[in-house]
């Protein structure tokens, strides 16, 4: 029986466990208090403090989020001090903010704005700003950092140090002066940053936020000679409806694809497919370096990593440049499928790859640094033309007054709108392995991998590290160098937790052939790019969603997605074939620390 | 009439026997002694120093740290100083008696950047102690052990409040955590650590020579001993004096030679600003919160300006942190330029102190929980001086 206090808040009793905290004990109890730099996600900072409280025998007030209940505790949050002290903290922080609400991404999901709103600020006595004097950073190709609206709040320092494990942000110089910078102040698109967006999903106000493209889509939608196509990825089609109003974990795949025709996009096409297509392509990597090293005994990088999550693979490439030969060569789902547009598609439709342009929705914003590096382009154009967020393509929906949640149901278009539950996982943390396993179990044994509904629980879940391990037993004629053999596979979401995996391999602690790693918390479903706010229980939702869709499709393995099969057939001939080394398969870049 | 002046810290006191003493006890006893002598911490917060040993020394950990604070940044203040420089070896005795009392092996002494032309004098005085068995393993041929690092401290005010510091110590920005948890419970890499000011460790060897008892003889009930003062400012005798606790301002001025005395900063920058009528109060814990440093204006001072020095002082201090501190002291500065272009309205001061009194218990430390002191006592103690500058307005302000 744990150590149990008698707290009493605004009259009402409650026993919680010692070392609770006042803000912990408040929640439980259904009392509100405010807060701004307590984040569900991150260590406790009790900076802003705008949650302050009284409590009995105390002569300050104390930060409800970082107050641990050591004794039992009489506490008040609504006297007349706490009250004044809030409206005065409040104040104090809009006299330092320069930012037009109306002209503000975070107009309406801004913090600072809700909590001027709720605590009654109705003038500004300390003044306010009246010119920016910041400019903004837009060095970055995912992330612009206005530092005019910075409350100094610090959640994306801890976010990014603690969270991500980058350290890319810090608070720099102090008293009034204080700031928050990168490395020596260098341009965010300079400075090791991964372009997670995962510090833009934790910000409060409108500080950061990703580099909008709608307008450069709206123009490619409005031009007569474009064929704009849109591809979408799984998990924001499981979160863009919060941006409507729908709770977390409300999938709305195929009215997003009637609103999607409705904006004005030629084609909508089901990034999964090129999941699936990833999945091919990467098992049968995994496999022939299994057999180069097992039965040729060359030297081959392994643990193989997957390389679908390009924040991870920006981390790999500035923190472990020598491991990149572990990455998978294989690109990303959506670079994939931009290749594949811009060449099969092109060619079927007999329309000038230079006429088509392509659009991806995404939960990420270092999809757009993805798309925009120089090596992603093997076909002579551009394979991802935009990245657009969850949160940029329901602003664009927004503007064209269509009612998403009102819409029928429609299809994805052919032939690169069937995706397999195998391609649509991929979207949560673990979701590639447990597609890969699928696959590669059966490639090699020729049965279905030896789960119930073939769901290979141990790869899923909120864990920050999982491992799993898988053994070939009644091998087929091919593979029978892996007869008896145990595939030992391990899964990291987040960098922070991608470092701890990396640093067992470098230190060779760790016998793993396969890694997935993802960059963002929770995988895609908690991307930076994702609708804000964003907590566990937001990312749990999302992640139900998705498993659930998979549990109800017909088909759930890569391998048997027909329009996959027809493609090899028709363009690719087999997996890793030449064809497909150069439009699938992708080179990386030592980078430093710096 | 001279101040009452009874000297502890400046009397002699033969190295190690202080030491010799504590080993004879057992841990609790030495607390107890402690505590019974009422000795409060010299650093400012006066906090019972016997308490917090016990508090250290009940938090079972693997390691206990001892750190003494000399991180000495309070404008005007120089006694540690003294003491680091002439009577070293009484420092390293408290902490060693401390690390006794508590369980730890190792102390650390954090010492102010600007003081770094000390360190010889330091070294010296630990390698001279390390010889006479008095630091180091066996001591005084016992099975205690404690040695004793030096650290240069990272040059901001705010390192001096105990958690910053241990940040520091830590390598990491000089900024305040939030407490509790206390350093008592994790401090120092996470492990039950004693901060305690140099002159608070310094009273420790005489206490157990000469006894709890003898110590209460000095000072009030509430604030027992004596105490080191730096005085300076508008005064005949500036200096460092040992005065007892409980001396009133009066005495002191009297003692120093300071005439046409206007107001009296008591306590450093964080301190009180005292006027005419408050001479006679003691300075002790109860009464006006004794610090480290006194500063004395005469009449010709204009009190806004005194006010200025200090609230410049508090922006360019402030960590940065949390926002009272951080955007209030900016404001109250804000606030003091614009009554000395009288651009400042009533009604506005009283916003002021408004947002003065809410810095006080929202701020995150206690440097931004001081920072209004000098705000509020000025402009209360002296508020006839400033309204009559006949440039406060009531034009309406920014
Ligand atoms: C802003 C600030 C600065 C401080 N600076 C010092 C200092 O320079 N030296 C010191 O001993 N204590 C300083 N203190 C007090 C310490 O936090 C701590 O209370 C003290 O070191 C404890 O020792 P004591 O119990 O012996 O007084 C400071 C506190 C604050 C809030
Ligand atoms: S950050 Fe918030 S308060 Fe500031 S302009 Fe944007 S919406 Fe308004
Ligand atoms: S995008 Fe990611 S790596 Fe870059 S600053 Fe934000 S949290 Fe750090
Ligand atoms: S950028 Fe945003 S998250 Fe970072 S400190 Fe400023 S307001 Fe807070
Ligand atoms: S009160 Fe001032 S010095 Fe202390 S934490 Fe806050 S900003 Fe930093
Ligand atoms: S939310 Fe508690 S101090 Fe910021």
């Amino acid at each position: 029986m744990p150590n149990m206090l008698a707290v009493c808040i605004n009259g009402k009793e409650c026993e919680v466990e010692f070392g609770t905290t006042i803000l912990e004990a408040a929640r439980k109890m259904n009392i509100h208090i405010p807060t701004l730099c307590y984040h569900d996600d991150l260590c406790l900072s009790g900076i802003c403090r705008i949650c302050l409280v009284e409590v009995d025998g105390e002569k300050t007030l104390q930060a409800a989020c970082s107050a641990p209940i050591t004794r039992p505790l009489h506490i008040r949050t609504h006297t007349e001090k706490v009250r004044k002290a809030r409206r005065n903290i409040l104040e104090l922080m809009l006299s330092n903010h320069y930012g037009e609400c109306y002209t503000c991404f975070r107009n309406q999901n801004c913090e600072l704005q809700k909590l001027a709103k709720e605590y009654g600020v109705d003038s500004l006595r300390f003044g306010h700003v009246e010119l920016p004097r910041h400019t903004k950073d837009t060095s970055s190709r995912s992330i612009i950092r206005d530092m005019d609206k910075c409350i100094l709040c610090r959640r994306c320092v801890r976010t990014c140090h603690d969270f991500q494990g980058v350290g890319a942000l810090e608070a720099a110089f102090r008293g009034i002066d204080t700031e928050i910078q990168t490395f020596l102040d260098h341009p965010l698109g300079d400075a090791v940053c991964i372009n997670c967006g995962q510090c833009i999903n934790r910000c409060p106000t409108g500080a950061l936020r990703e580099r909008d493209r709608s307008d450069e889509v709206w123009n490619a939608i409005d031009d007569p000679q474009k064929i704009v196509v849109m591809q979408t990825a799984p998990a924001p089609r499981a979160s863009i409806g919060e941006e409507f109003g729908l709770p977390p974990g409300t999938s709305i795949t195929r009215k997003l694809n009637t609103a999607l025709k409705m904006v004005g996009f030629d084609y909508v096409f089901d990034t999964n497919f090129a999941a699936d297509l990833t999945i091919m392509e990467e098992g049968t990597e995994l496999l022939t370096r299994l057999k180069d090293f097992i039965v040729d005994k060359k030297p081959v990088s392994l643990p193989m990593i997957t390389s679908c999550s390009p924040g991870w693979v920006k981390y790999c490439e500035h923190y472990y440049p020598d491991y990149l030969p572990h990455l998978s060569t294989c690109k990303s789902p959506q670079q994939m499928f931009g290749s594949l547009i811009k060449t099969y598609f092109a060619q079927k439709i007999k329309v000038d790859p230079k006429n088509i342009m392509v659009v991806s929705l995404m939960p990420c914003v270092a999809k757009k640094y993805e798309s925009d590096r120089p090596e992603m382009s093997a076909s002579g154009f551009k394979d991802v033309d935009y990245a657009l967020t969850s949160r940029e393509l329901a602003q664009m929906i927004k503007e064209t007054g269509i009612r998403v949640t009102d819409l029928e149901d429609s299809d994805f278009d052919s032939p690169l709108g069937l995706g397999s539950g195998a391609g649509l996982i991929f979207g949560a943390t673990g979701g590639v392995m447990e597609a890969a396993i699928r696959t590669v179990y059966e490639i090699i044994t020729g049965e279905e991998v030896p789960f119930e509904n073939l769901n290979v629980i141990p790869v899923r879940g909120m864990d920050g590290i999982k491992e799993a391990e898988i053994s070939f037993q009644k091998t087929k004629e091919d593979w029978k160098f892996l007869e008896g053999k145990t595939l030992r596979v391990a899964i990291a979401h987040g960098t922070a937790n991608a470092k701890k995996i990396m640093d067992k391999v470098a230190s060779g602690e760790a016998q793993w052939h396969f890694i997935e790693i993802m960059a963002c918390p929770g995988g895609c479903l908690g991307g930076g790019g994702q609708p804000i706010p964003t907590n566990e229980n937001i990312r749990k939702a999302r992640a139900k969603a998705i498993y659930d869709e998979d549990s109800h499709l017909n088909i759930r393995k890569s391998h048997s997605n027909p329009q996959i099969q027809m493609l090899y057939n028709e363009f690719l001939d087999h997996p890793n074939s030449k064809k497909a080394h150069k439009l699938l398969h992708t080179t990386y870049t030592r980078r430093g620390k710096i | 009439m001279a101040g009452k002046r009874k000297q502890i810290l400046f009397s002699a006191l033969e190295p190690g026997l202080g030491l010799k003493k504590a080993l004879e006890h057992t841990q609790t006893e030495i607390i107890d002694i402690i505590k019974l002598s009422r000795l409060r911490g010299r650093g400012g917060a006066g906090f019972p120093t016997g308490l917090k040993w016990d508090l250290a020394y009940s938090a079972k950990a693997p390691k206990k740290f001892i750190v003494c604070n000399a991180d000495e940044g309070e404008p005007g203040t120089f006694k540690d100083r003294i003491l680091l420089n002439e009577h070293a070896k009484k420092i390293f005795e408290g902490m060693a008696i401390a690390g006794y009392a508590v369980g730890s092996q190792e102390g650390i002494i954090y010492l102010r950047a600007e003081y770094r032309y000390l360190r010889p004098v330091l070294v010296q005085a630990i390698d001279e102690l390390r010889k006479a068995h008095l630091l180091g393993k066996k001591i005084l041929g016992s099975d205690f052990q404690f040695d004793i690092d030096i650290h240069l401290g990272a040059g901001a005010y705010v390192c001096g409040e105990e958690t910053a510091l241990i940040e520091s110590l830590e390598g990491k920005r000089g900024e305040a955590r939030n407490k509790p948890p206390y350093p008592t419970e994790s401090g120092y890499m996470g492990y039950p650590t004693v901060v305690n000011n140099v002159e608070t460790f310094c009273y420790v060897p005489y206490i157990l020579i000469e006894g709890a008892a003898w110590f209460q003889k000095f000072g009030t009930f509430e604030s027992t001993g004596s105490k080191l003062f730096s005085i300076s400012g508008d005064v005949k005798k500036p200096g460092v004096y040992e005065l007892e606790m409980g001396t009133t301002v009066r005495q002191v001025l009297n003692l120093v030679e300071a005439s046409d005395t206007k107001a009296v900063q008591v306590g450093g920058a964080s301190g009180i600003c005292v006027a005419e009528k408050d001479f006679d109060k003691p300075l002790a814990f109860e009464s006006l919160p004794p610090g480290g440093s006194i500063i004395v204006f005469n009449r010709s001072r204009d009190m806004l300006n005194v006010l200025k020095n200090f609230m410049e002082f508090f922006v360019e201090e402030s960590c940065g942190q949390c926002t009272p501190c951080r955007e209030g002291t900016f404001r109250l500065l804000e606030g003091v330029k614009l009554m000395e272009q009288g651009q400042c309205s009533i009604h506005y001061l009283r916003v002021l102190r408004e947002l003065a009194e809410t810095m006080k218990i929202s701020s995150k430390c206690g440097l931004g929980q001081m920072a209004p002191n000098p705000f509020l006592s000025i402009i209360d103690n002296f508020k006839g001086e400033i309204l009559a500058r006949d440039r406060v307005t009531d034009s309406i302000p920014l």
